[in-house]
């Protein structure tokens, strides 16, 4: 692992973190949402430059964790026994479904491939016109204009064999359920520069005002999560709740409307069931009842039987931030990257994952 | 997989009979397309923030050597290389 004294700005580093001593007076538990800051602050070891008294927590922000097992089983079904070219993103042909991976159903014939963009998927159905293309799309509000525009992409150039088989998930009502728990101790949130940099912040305003709590839009290197911990601190010991946006840089209060408006003509807001933590209420996107032609799920009628998830595995309460990978007592024992229990440790932008691939940045933690 | 990465507009041209438009984006050594629907008003030599194919918002050169130059070195930018090297293998 890196020092993070060897990137950039490591003054600027140290006087983040200074002034993050100096401002701290009592314990504090802020919840950063994204997968990717988690990896970040794990990865860079910033949990170890904080005071003692400051608890980040790790939030359910990653859409690859928490894809339901019978969603990869039917893709992987479609792959397998439909015969389609099944695309998708590499993180996400990794992930064991009840039986098979992706990755697994390729070694054994399936047509899986590994792409950068669904547009890929599109040029893919294009040039294949005997085949049926299906693009497993999924994410966050960030790679939402991505998928969405594949389906317009599709329905222009009049394709009838491109569809997607939608695995989207939404960011705020994700934090309405983590602060409905009634198990939850979580104070504040950074939320994801990325995500807003597509939504805007607007949805996240009255989050703050209802739970009483701050909300900073932050990004993802160690000096942006630094300077978002610090603005978050000093709202909580101020004891205001309020909106604020580290990410100025990036991030525009209105998002890019040009982006929403692709994602509103391709996807309407359903409940989702999310793995580990169970159905959210309006709390992902699907494709809209009028392009049902582009929605796999439609397309392909299959029923696949759900399989119970793992009763070992505490990713309820990982994801909502209760508990700590390390406490779990399948960590690193029986759940591991390679073969995963529950949803936390299937990608590496999860909790458990990001816990077990730095467990040496985690001395404090981890033992 | 939730990362943008910078790079810098190299051409815009079209395809498919002209029907969609798409960039050639250079991140460092690697060119990619990426299609400038969510930014329209980019041009060629504008830096521009990638996620999967789309670029969704117009950075500043800082910003983007900045955070590019972070993502190289702490090896972030596997998605583009691995995803370059199938390219290549097509
Ligand atoms: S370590 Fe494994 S079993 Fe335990 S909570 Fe995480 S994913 Fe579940």
């Amino acid at each position: 692992m890196k020092h993070l004294s060897e990137y950039r700005d490591p003054d600027q580093v140290d006087q983040y973190v200074q002034e993050i001593h100096r401002t701290v007076t009592r314990p504090w538990t802020i919840m950063e949402v994204c997968g990717g800051q988690t990896h970040s602050l794990v990865k860079n070891g910033i949990l170890n430059l904080l005071p003692e008294s400051v608890t980040m927590v790790h939030g359910p922000g990653c859409p690859v964790c928490v894809t339901p097992v019978n969603l990869i089983d039917k893709a992987v079904y479609l792959a397998e026994e439909k015969g389609v070219m099944l695309c998708s993103f590499g993180d996400m042909i990794r992930v064991p479904g009840s039986g098979r991976s992706l990755l697994e159903a390729k070694a054994g014939g399936a047509d899986v491939r590994i792409l950068y963009s669904p547009l890929e998927a599109v040029r893919l159905a294009r040039d294949n016109p005997n085949r049926e293309v299906v693009f497993f799309a999924v994410g966050f509000e960030t790679t939402a204009p991505a998928n969405a525009l594949s389906v317009v992409q599709a329905r222009q150039l009049g394709l009838t064999n491109y569809s997607i088989l939608a695995s989207h998930v939404l960011v705020p009502p994700a934090m309405e359920a983590v602060m409905n728990d009634p198990d939850t101790n979580i104070q504040a949130f950074l939320a994801a520069g990325h995500v807003c940099t597509i939504m805007g912040t607007g949805e996240y305003a009255p989050l703050a005002e209802r739970y009483r709590l701050p909300i900073v839009v932050t990004g993802f290197e160690p000096v942006d999560l630094l300077h978002g911990i610090l603005m978050t601190i000093r709202q909580l010991e101020r004891g205001e709740h309020k909106l604020e946006n580290q990410y100025t840089r990036v991030v525009r209060a209105e998002g890019n409307p040009d982006a929403r408006r692709v994602i509103d003509q391709v996807f309407e807001v359903v409940d989702r069931e999310w793995r580990g933590i169970g159905t959210i209420p309006r709390s992902g996107w699907e494709v809209r009842r009028e392009l049902a032609r582009f929605d796999a799920n439609r397309k392909f009628s299959v029923s696949i039987p759900k399989v119970p998830e793992c009763s070992d595995c505490i990713a309820g309460l990982v994801l909502k931030g209760i508990r700590k990978p390390n406490e779990c007592t399948e960590f690193g024992t029986r759940c591991n990257p390679e073969r995963p229990l529950g949803a936390p440790m299937v990608s590496s932008e999860g909790a458990c994952a990001a816990y077990y691939h730095f467990s040496s940045a985690l001395s404090d933690c981890v033992e | 997989m939730c990362l943008a990465i910078p790079g810098k507009i190299k051409s815009i041209g079209y395809q498919y009979d002209g029907l969609v438009r798409m960039a050639q984006v250079s991140f460092g050594g690697i060119t990619k397309e990426a299609s400038l629907d969510m930014v329209p008003h980019a041009d060629v030599g504008d830096y521009v923030l990638v996620h999967v194919g789309v670029a969704i918002s117009v950075v500043d050169e800082e910003e983007a050597r900045k955070s590019f130059q972070y993502l190289a070195e702490i090896g972030e930018l596997d998605e583009l290389v691995e995803s370059s090297q199938i390219d290549r293998n097509h």
